[in-house]
């Protein structure tokens, strides 16, 4: 089971690997080879995420950057708006993703502003969205330690570690 | 309105007596409960959730709950079959998330605590009103009060009340109140919607979620199963479902009805405020008999006790 998964994703990794080679192509922009990403400082250790690593093995920048990047827009959705859309003057996912916990209420004004934008999850939404959404399909990693560590803030909210139940 | 204390609940009743057992049962039970069209809710969609428990985490800190029997981030409680069932709340944690293996072997997880019924069974069937659905949406309740007669148990439509049965004759139910004392009364998201990593739940005014509910349906056809559980189900509930298998297959109760469960036991409800009327108003008669001739101008003011512990 865990074998066969490898396999599936080892095959995803190579074919995502050759075709991102077509994608680099666009990629001229510079952009952090790295991220620092520590929103959820309390419970866990902050993410260094591999950006050089996800820029490789995805399909274009527009897999996770929308519209806001000036490369072909992948998704539908966003398309029928934005798919002659020059780059965006923040292409960072907190440059458009509140970090404020979104509300049916908060929603409802960013439909005001933005008319198709009105069910935008918030950041550590989106992050986990899209994250574990890929990995889940790409067969990379899911658990919750195996992209942030727990501190022992986070093990005693979970009752784990040193502060697991005594039986 | 609700809280009244259990000293005032006994006095009133037997006071008020006579002026109950002449309005009718439903005025007495029904009034004010789905008089609150901005009452709050959550929006669940199960598409998203992906059984990390930080929800089951979040509610046992929020409520200082007691230590759970497997640490949150054990996930074999997902095989566990009490009674065998799939996992309910208890009296140590008011929501727990259950998985849900489908035939063609995917894994759908749910979260389950209280929906916040807009016409509550729990409510209409505790007899000494220890139950309150606030104007902003949560079924709260008041322990002093409970007696633990477990006809709330019975009545809900979900299994949600459970008992504490700490004490041997003083069982009280213990349920999620909406995070009503810490959060909700200022209007904040409860602890489980803040946590959740995935953005499983989406806090509002119900009215609202509902119309976002039908966006995503709308804006993703084939996602969604067509239906929002809890829009209509035993007259509409506050916390409300998305799922892309059938409800059935995710272990949701798929033949309620439409009407809330006030209907049904409405008619068994009225013997329950008819034998508090008419005892006293029997007895009352038989002291006036035997003091016939004294002074009993106090009987308004009795009457207008009796009002108040039933409002
Ligand atoms: S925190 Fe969110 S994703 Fe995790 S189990 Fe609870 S509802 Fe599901
Ligand atoms: S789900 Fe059950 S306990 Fe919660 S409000 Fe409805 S009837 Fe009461």
């Amino acid at each position: 089971m865990a074998n066969s998964a490898k396999t599936i994703m080892k095959g995803a990794l190579a074919l995502l690997f050759f075709f991102s080679l077509f994608m680099n192509c666009y990629a001229t922009e510079s952009y952090p080879g790295e991220i620092y990403i520590d929103i959820l400082a309390n419970h866990y250790q902050a993410v260094v995420f591999d950006h050089d690593l996800h820029v490789m093995v995805s399909e274009g920048c527009a897999t996770c950057h929308h519209h806001t990047t000036g490369m072909p827009v992948i998704n539908t959705y966003c398309a029928s708006c934005h798919s002659a859309d020059e780059s965006a003057a923040t292409v960072s996912c907190q440059g458009c993703h509140s970090k404020e916990p979104v509300t049916a209420g908060s929603m409802q004004q960013e439909r005001a502003a933005f008319v198709f934008h009105d069910d935008k999850p918030d950041l550590k939404g989106a992050y986990h969205l899209s994250c574990l959404g890929c990995h889940q399909q790409m067969g990379a990693p899911t658990g919750c330690q195996d992209c942030h560590a727990r501190t022992e803030a986070g093990d005693r909210f979970f009752n784990s570690g040193m502060f697991a139940p005594a039986h | 309105m609700c809280n009244i204390s259990r000293r005032k609940f006994l006095a009133g009743s037997v006071a008020g007596g006579a002026a109950i057992a002449m309005a009718p049962a439903k005025k007495a039970f029904g009034a004010n409960l789905s008089g609150f069209p901005d009452g709050l809710g959550v929006l669940v969609d199960m598409t998203r959730c992906v059984g990390c428990r930080s929800c089951e985490a979040a509610c046992n800190k929020e409520q200082n709950l007691p230590e759970p029997d497997k640490a949150f981030d054990d996930y074999t409680v997902f095989d566990e079959r009490p009674h065998g069932q799939h996992r309910r709340p208890t009296e140590k944690a008011y929501t727990v998330v259950n998985r849900y293996d489908q035939a063609d072997g995917e894994k759908v997880y749910r979260k389950i605590q209280c929906n916040h019924c807009n016409e509550p069974a729990c409510l209409t069937s505790c007899f000494v009103n220890a139950y309150k659905k606030t104007p902003e949406g949560a079924v709260t309740y008041n322990d002093k009060v409970c007696v633990g007669c477990r006809n709330c148990m019975v009545a809900c439509p979900f299994n949600i009340p459970a008992f504490s049965y700490s004490s041997a004759f003083n069982p009280i139910i213990k349920k999620c109140i909406f995070c009503y004392d810490t959060r909700l009364k200022n209007g904040q998201a409860p602890a489980c919607v803040e946590i959740c990593p995935q953005q499983v739940m989406l806090f509002g005014k119900r009215q609202e979620l509902i119309k976002i509910a039908h966006d995503r349906m709308r804006r993703n056809p084939g996602k969604y199963v067509e239906t929002l559980y809890g829009d209509k189900e035993v007259g509409g509930t506050g916390w409300l479902y998305l799922s892309h298998v059938p409800f059935k297959e995710a272990g949701f109760n798929v033949s309620l009805p439409n009407e809330p469960i006030i209907n049904n036991v409405k008619d068994f409800l009225a013997i329950v405020p008819m034998v508090l009327a008419i005892w006293p108003a029997l007895f009352t008669g038989f002291h006036l008999l035997s003091t016939k001739g004294k002074s009993h101008g106090h009987a308004d003011n009795h009457r207008h006790d009796g009002q108040e512990g039933h409002e």
